[in-house]
């Protein structure tokens, strides 16, 4: 009997799911028709339980609903909800009203009444905090209509004396994210409901305040900040209560009134505060700091991270308060005690090298009065000494973070932190250790280093992790060092750490760079010892590739700019080592002015001498080729290709001599040698010649055309800073590139199908750059396009083969597009660091697994390199694989300058012998990304798959590994 | 009024042998039971004859809490469970019990097998006791039994030491040792705002501020760097738990940091096994052990080894934890032995050391040292040897061997202090964070706890009690009676309306109070008479007023009727069919006299209720003379 009423229960449950499942698609084949509402009608009527209804709301809500179909399906939601007696039912259609009115091209203004109608008729406290939150976001949908601010306002008044906690706190939350800025004008108002909805919100909120749930507590002072964000003026009474909330019960509630009391002290910064049990007063600011400078050591981490924040933006505060945050007094058995840090710095004073080995030397010194202890640290006092030493690294990092925005506006504070950033970056956490060290950077202007500080900062430089010892470069490049043992210091730890870690070469030989130039006179003093000179002996010259020596060398020559006595103590080998690395690392060594070597000196005085001079007259001298070469108007005239190959050839070279029209010039090259190309490729003799010659002649215009094409790609994407007429006139040489390819494609004859499907594309292609570039065509007369679009009419209504003739004149004489150049091109360049290339030793690995390589590269303004830059990996056989690296391998160490360190894999079946695989970086676009010129909207809904092309460019040497994958073993 | 007492046993105004009894609301806890390492003799273990002269503990104490496994805490528990006779619950956390019978064990054999005393503890009664704990987990709420709670906090980085706080009815007292030893901050003990009655707090370094911990760290490390590229040799000579630990953490990250390769070695034996259970209670560590732990577990050591005795002799350079700490014997003097001739080894003393012991004399800076002879024989043959004494022959060697031997110290000798403990400010904190209403001092010098304690009655304001040995301080507590309340009742009551309640004013309503059986009840009256099978009583006061009125009854009460009508405004007045007047529930009857028709008695009743009720019964008693004024 049980097994039987068993498979029945079990028969009928089965029948219910397949009920519907048989409807699910029924609904969905009549929700794909506009008519959503009718759909969700039939849903809900014939849901016979409570649960069902709920199920279909579920389903409901999962899909889009369009703009013109909301109405309907609200009111269909509204009269069920009357009809509903469950109330997760109603909460569902409640969250659904919320959901429905954001829907993009519905304005919600028509439902507002329905909706505060449903919330007079509630029971439920948790359908009505649902309610009140679907309000909400009705009345941010419609932030132009005061009417219906004013209707939601007094609702939330109506609602604020619930009992049940959430209604309060939504209460609060739409007061705070509706409530009337300015109280308007009282004279219009009469009804009741309005003098309720001008009542001071503030005043209404701040009785909350006090409300006996956490929660409400809450999120009225979250409620208070936001009218604060939407920049009503807090009265200043909130002071107050702010602070006596400072040592609530719950960390959520002393977290907001951290912000509140931070909010407050910004806006009242010099008003006067009296000090409780006392006749004195301070200012607000100074007393909000000292409030929240308490709550570093809350016993909650979050409150203790939030303060420490928020300390680091209070800037007004006076000196005084703010040199408390790193007092610490010790003491041990009553007696006070100093601190390392005091006794660092008395031994620092005195001269004495620091032994530490003396027993008992922080033994405690005299004897404190017990009345002047204070124990339990009142206002400021210590609030960093506590935050840097709390447990939680997140509190640690904040307290840094502050401490760095607080020294970076008074230089007498960094002065006095010093020592206590210096101490982080001993941390026992990474990140706290890297922010310090970036911290003590960017202070670095107000400070300088004492010996035993650098000591503690330079053993760091020993560090495994790649990210803190080039952060601890980047800082030694910044830093002021006092005396000459600091530099002979910092050479040693350099030199120590480029022998442990060789990878870090050129980031130590920078660093050494900066450090020479930046003290030239503690430099002089070392140079006999650290070029190992001897007044009597000759001493053996040393190893001329040893990093260690250049590194030295770089020290030495930098110094030396600024330091005409210097070169005197140069040893012969010196001088020839010299004019080799000035030659081989000319970013690293600078121009020296040598004694008695006339011809380096004239040579160098043209590089350094006229400085920025010669940048502006390379800059005359690029205008002057262009212009030049916007003389030729004809393509046929004589000698046209020649001064185009000319002037190629100049700004190339220019390109390599000026750095900073680098860029520039590359650009310009480029797009002559485009237009060289074309030129060519259209020349008169070769389009007159007979057919059967045709064929060997259209490879090369092919040929020829292609080119253009990929340069036109490498002009758009590769180069930073051009601006909406340069893309025009690239896309124009783009155009007429296609032309040219569509003009082969006729006379090659390979269909007529083919010919008017390319035509038509062809035409498309002209219309898009119509609509693209349409405020650049008054820039573009006499050109090709312009042509073009006059025939247009014509172009589209003849046939494709008189399409191509009347193409191929036009072509042939449209005249040269001048190139105006901007103001900042740059190059998107990209440098692999490592793999180095030389090695010898191949990387030897069992086929079939993968071997990982190590990928170090600089990469020179790349505009979102995490989505443009890939790794391409060529295998001798051909093969190659595109690697796109992850996000997180991108560093920016500094403005338009990225680091990519990333690992690729590599595999591949057994080989013979070693062989070299080639890696380079490659830079990815896609025109629909180009989001810059704004029309993609447009595109979007137009040609959503034409418009996009993507494709790579590399743009970076090629670096060759040697690897070798080994059969596997059996 | 009910009090709570706490009477020390051990550690009132002193250090050592912790053992704290609290009686709270008719229960009886003891608070740790520890030793004193400074006494050999009874005074050893705390005087458990204060509780009962003979006879077991168990019907004098509800339960045993023991806050961490150091032995001034937990040292005499063997005794006091097995020998005096405890089988009670004995609760600690779960590291302290798991390492706790390793010390316990390890205290034993020194007593008994070194010492050679009798009448100690054995190891099966470590066992047996152990047999009776049981153990917590931090933040979660144990009954004892239907009153008497207990819940554990995270008390700092002793592993597994937690405060308590102990909780019965609305009386609680809360205990820390606030061990914080090796923390890196003052705050990283943390406790609710449970505001208890009583804060017990240890209070050994109540006069003390200490400095960050990050430089003495970095010093440590610096040395040890340094040596290391030296090519010298590092001795660390450590106790077996706790600083270990730390300092083996401590150098395997920097060893990780810096990518050294020099070996590290732990001394085997006690070590290895206080070390597999910091492995086991690796969520009991700090932020940076559990953060790692998602990669590895921090205490699965990648570049500590253990130690064999033949490394010593290893060329190049290698750093070792030796035991014991103060360098008198074992492992660690044998080490520095070998290695205390070479001026580039190192010794760092991380601890204090007794005077007497090598590591006092070197700390000291004594350079020469004389051995016992016996134990250097074959040392000073070696010596000899390098001395290039060959010639002179072993006689002389045999000589020597009955004085004492000269071992120059040349390695360096380095003192590095990491006895942080939990400062004055740390303890200000605690008081901070829980808010007590009382504090009290133990585990401490007297002279240091009065200097406390008058810092924390001047900050805070609240009564600190420092009570010695033996000595009881009473807190009387005024605890809040809890009452159920029928639901009924409260919906009534907030159908009446009125303002929200608010927690902070105190608000009357109407019910009756049913004390039954140790429960208080508030429910309403008629409910009450229900349950207790009582009829209800109505009581009604009347009032009679002579008036001189020359209608007729009915008129009388008309004319009344309409006055009242025209006065109280507001209130409900009904004329009955019956001859009476209703005033919401006060019954207005006017009867004339037999004597004088003209003289009217009016008849006013209302019922005990209305009287309590802001009703207009005053009012109406004035009503007598207004009417002598309305016939006129």
């Amino acid at each position: 009997m049980a097994a039987h009423l068993k498979k029945r229960v079990y028969e009928e449950f089965s029948k219910v799911v397949q009920v519907t499942h048989e409807e699910a698609p029924a609904k969905k084949l009549r929700l794909s028709k506009p008519s959503k509402s009718a759909a969700l009608h039939v849903d809900l009527c014939k849901a016979s339980s409570s649960t069902d209804a709920l199920q279909y709301l579920l389903t409901f809500s999962r899909k889009p609903v369009e703009a013109e179909s909301v109405e309907g399906v609200v009111r269909i939601l509204l009269e069920h909800y009357y009809k509903e007696t469950d109330s997760s039912v109603r909460l569902k259609i409640a969250s659904l009203l919320g959901l429905l009115s954001k829907t993009p091209g519905f304005s919600p203004d028509c439902i507002v009444d329905d909706a505060i109608n449903t919330l007079s008729s509630e029971k439920s406290h948790q359908v009505l905090a649902q309610l009140l939150d679907s309000l909400l976001v009705i009345g941010s949908q419609l932030p132009e209509s005061p009417a219906v601010r004013l209707r939601l306002i007094e609702v939330a008044y109506k609602n604020l004396s619930d009992s049940s906690f959430g209604v309060r706190t939504k209460c609060l939350q739409l007061l705070g994210c509706l409530g009337l800025l300015e109280a308007p004008l009282g004279k219009d108002s009469d009804g009741p409901g309005p003098s309720l909805a001008m009542r001071d919100v503030q005043s209404i909120i701040s009785d909350y305040f006090g409300d006996q749930d956490p929660r409400v507590r809450t999120a009225a002072l979250k409620a208070m900040l936001q009218l604060h964000e939407r920049g009503m003026k807090i009265h200043q009474i909130i002071y107050d209560q702010a602070c006596r909330l400072l040592s609530d019960d719950y960390e959520q509630v002393r977290s907001a009134a951290v912000q509140m009391v931070w909010v407050l002290s910004q806006l009242y910064p010099e008003s006067i505060v009296p000090i409780p049990s006392s006749n004195e007063e301070i200012r607000l600011v100074d007393d909000a700091f000292g409030k929240i400078s308490h709550m570093v050591s809350d016993g909650s981490w979050m409150v203790r991270v939030q303060a420490a924040k928020t300390l680091g933006s209070m800037l007004q505060v006076s000196p005084h308060f703010l040199e408390q945050t790193l007092d610490k007094k010790l003491m041990s058995d009553l007696r006070r005690k100093r601190t390392a840090h005091e006794r660092a710095k008395e031994l620092f004073a005195s001269g004495e090298f620091s032994s530490g080995r003396k027993w008992a030397d922080d033994a405690p010194k005299e004897k404190l009065d017990t009345n002047t202890v204070n124990l339990i640290a009142s206002g400021a006092c210590g609030a960093f000494v506590h935050g840097l030493e709390d447990e939680m690294f997140e509190v640690r990092n904040a307290a840094v973070e502050a401490l760095c925005q607080l020294a970076r506006s008074s230089p007498s504070f960094a002065e006095k932190c010093l020592d206590f950033l210096v101490d982080m970056f001993n941390d026992e956490i990474e990140e706290v250790r890297l922010q310090s060290i970036h911290v003590l950077r960017q202070i670095s202007t107000h400070i300088t280093l004492r010996e035993d500080q650098l000591d503690t900062v330079l053993a760091v430089l020993e560090d495994s992790s790649r990210d803190i010892r080039e952060a601890l470069h980047e800082l030694l490049c910044f830093t002021n060092v006092s005396t000459k043992e600091c530099i002979q210091l910092a050479l040693l730890e350099l030199l120590k750490n480029l022998n442990k870690y060789p990878t870090d070469r050129s980031s130590v030989w920078k660093c050494l760079k900066f450090l020479g130039s930046r003290h030239p006179t503690l430099v002089l003093p070392l140079v006999p010892e650290l070029l190992s000179t001897h007044p009597y002996f000759d001493t053996p010259e040393p190893d001329m590739d040893d990093p260690a020596y250049i590194a030295v060398l770089v020290l030495v020559f930098n110094a030396a700019t600024s330091c005409p006595t210097m070169p005197a103590l140069f040893s012969d080998h010196t001088f020839r080592h010299y004019a080799y690395l000035r030659d081989s690392l000319s970013h690293l060594v600078p121009p020296l002015r040598l004694p008695g070597r006339k011809q380096v000196y004239g040579l160098d005085s043209v590089d350094c001498g006229s400085g920025s001079g010669s940048v502006e007259s390379a800059q005359l001298f690029l205008q002057q080729s262009l212009n030049r070469v916007s003389t030729i108007q004809n393509l046929e005239a004589a000698g046209a290709p020649e001064l185009l190959d000319l002037t190629i050839r100049d700004l190339q070279r220019l390109g390599e001599l000026q750095t900073e029209l680098a860029g520039a010039a590359d650009f310009c090259a480029t797009f002559l040698r485009c237009q060289l190309l074309l030129m060519k490729a259209l020349q008169e003799k070769l389009w007159n010649i007979s057919v059967p010659l045709i064929l060997k002649q259209n490879i090369t215009v092919t040929a020829a055309a292609q080119q253009v094409l990929d340069e036109s790609y490498k002009l758009e994407f590769l180069y930073s800073g051009l601006e909406n007429r340069q893309v025009a006139t690239i896309h124009h040489v783009r155009l007429q590139a296609k032309a040219l390819q569509l003009i082969l494609a006729a006379r090659t004859r390979h269909g007529l199908d083919s010919l008017i499907s390319s035509c038509e594309k062809f035409l498309q292609d002209v219309e898009s750059f119509q609509r693209l570039f349409l405020t650049e065509l008054p820039h573009l007369q006499d050109s090709f396009v312009e042509k073009l679009l006059e025939l247009l009419p014509r172009l589209s209504s003849c046939k494709p083969v008189e399409q191509v003739k009347i193409l191929q004149t036009t072509l042939r004489q449209s005249g040269l597009l001048q190139l105006r150049l901007p103001e900042q091109i740059h190059r998107a360049t990209a440098t692999i660091i490592e793999p180095t290339g030389e090695s010898d030793n191949p990387l030897r690995f069992t086929s079939g697994l993968v071997v990982a390589l190590d990928i170090d590269a600089t990469l020179e303004h790349v505009q979102d390199p995490q989505n443009s830059v890939k790794v391409q990996v060529l295998y001798p056989d051909g093969q190659s694989h595109v690697i796109h690296p992850k996000p997180a391998d991108f560093r920016k160490p500094g403005p338009n300058r990225h680091r990519l360190i990333t690992q690729v894999y590599l595999s591949h079946t057994a080989w013979t012998e070693p062989s070299q695989i080639e890696v380079r970086l490659l830079l990815a676009y896609s025109s629909s990304c180009s989001s810059r010129l704004g029309w993609t909207d447009a595109m979007d809904s137009l040609h959503p798959a034409e418009g996009t092309v993507e494709g790579t460019i590399p743009f970076s040497k090629h670096v060759k590994v040697f690897i070798m994958p080994k059969p596997a073993r059996r | 009024m009910p009090e709570i007492n706490v009477t020390p046993l051990g550690a009132g105004q002193d250090v050592g042998r912790s053992c704290i009894l609290v009686s709270i609301g008719g229960k009886n806890i003891m608070l740790d039971c520890g030793m004193h390492m400074g006494y050999n003799d009874d005074r050893r273990f705390p005087d458990f004859s204060y509780i009962t002269q003979n006879g077991r503990l168990t019907d004098f104490l509800d339960c045993v809490i023991i806050s961490h496994f150091h032995l001034d805490h937990c040292g005499a528990l063997p005794y006091m469970s097995e020998m005096v006779g405890y089988d009670g619950p004995i609760y600690m956390t779960h590291p302290t019990k798991a390492i706790c019978p390793i010390l316990l064990e390890d205290f034993r054999k020194i007593t008994v097998d070194k010492k050679g005393e009798t009448n100690f503890f054995t190891s099966q009664m470590i066992k047996d006791c152990m047999k009776k704990v049981v153990p917590l987990n931090l933040h979660q709420t144990v009954q004892v039994d239907d009153e008497l709670e207990i819940k554990a906090y995270y008390a700092g980085h002793v592993l597994g030491a937690a405060m308590v706080h102990i909780k019965v009815g609305s009386e609680s007292v809360v205990y820390t040792v606030s061990v914080n030893k090796y923390a890196k901050s003052h705050i990283s003990a943390w406790i609710d705002k449970c505001r208890p009655d009583i804060l017990i707090s240890e209070s050994t370094y109540a006069t003390t501020i200490r400095d960050s911990k990050r430089c003495r760290e970095r010093d440590f490390l610096k040395k040890v760097h340094e040596t290391i590229e030296r090519g010298g040799k590092v001795l660390i000579p450590v106790f077996a738990l706790g600083r270990a630990q730390e300092l083996c953490i401590l150098l395997e990250t920097f060893w990780e940091r810096m990518n050294l390769k020099a070996p590290i070695y732990f001394s085997t034996g006690l070590t290895e096994k206080a070390n597999h259970y910091y492995k086991l209670f690796i969520t009991w560590t700090n932020q940076k052990i559990r953060k790692t732990f998602v990669q590895r577990n921090m205490f699965e050591f990648k570049h500590i080894k253990a130690f064999d005795r033949s490394y010593a002799d290893n060329p190049g350079p290698m750093v070792v934890f030796a035991t014991p700490g103060m360098l008198h014997a074992g492992q660690s003097l044998q080490i520095f032995k070998k290695w205390a001739g070479n001026e580039k080894n190192m010794v760092i003393m991380p601890g204090y050391c007794v005077q007497g012991t090598i590591g006092h004399k070197i700390l000291n800076g004594q350079r020469k040292l004389e051995m016992e002879g016996r134990a250097t024989v074959r040392l000073l043959i070696s010596f000899a040897l390098t001395k290039r004494l060959i010639h002179v022959g072993k006689l002389l060697a045999c000589v020597f061997c009955f004085h004492t031997l000269q071992l120059d110290v040349k390695l360096q000798v380095e003192y590095m202090s990491f006895s942080a403990h939990a400062d004055a400010k740390g303890i200000m904190q605690l008081i901070r964070m829980a808010e007590p209403r009382n504090m009290l001092l133990v585990h401490g010098e007297a002279v240091k706890m009065e200097f406390l304690k008058g810092k924390i009655e001047q900050e805070f304001s609240i009564d600190c009690y420092m009570p010695a040995n033996g000595e009881t301080a009473t807190v009387t507590t005024n605890p809040s009676v809890p009452v159920d309340i029928s639901l009924n009742l409260l919906k009534r009551e907030m159908a009446l309306g009125g303002p929200l309640p608010d927690p902070k004013k105190p608000r009357t309503m109407h019910g009756t109070l049913i004390m039954k059986e140790n429960s208080l009840k508030l429910v309403s009256s008629e409910q009450a008479l229900k349950e207790l099978g009582l009829n209800e009583h109505q009581l009604r006061f009347t009032c009679r007023v002579q008036l001189q009125d020359p209608h007729s009854d009915p008129d009388t009460l008309h004319r009344i009727y309409t006055h009242l009508k025209s006065v109280l405004k507001g209130y409900t007045i009904q004329h009955l069919p019956d001859g009476t007047v209703m005033v919401e529930s006060i019954v207005i009857k006017v009867s004339s006299s037999a004597e004088d028709t003209n003289a009217k008695v009016l008849l006013l009743s209302w019922s005990y209720q209305v009287k309590h009720r802001h009703c207009p019964c005053s009012r109406l008693s004035k009503l007598g003379q207004k009417h002598n004024r309305l016939k006129t």
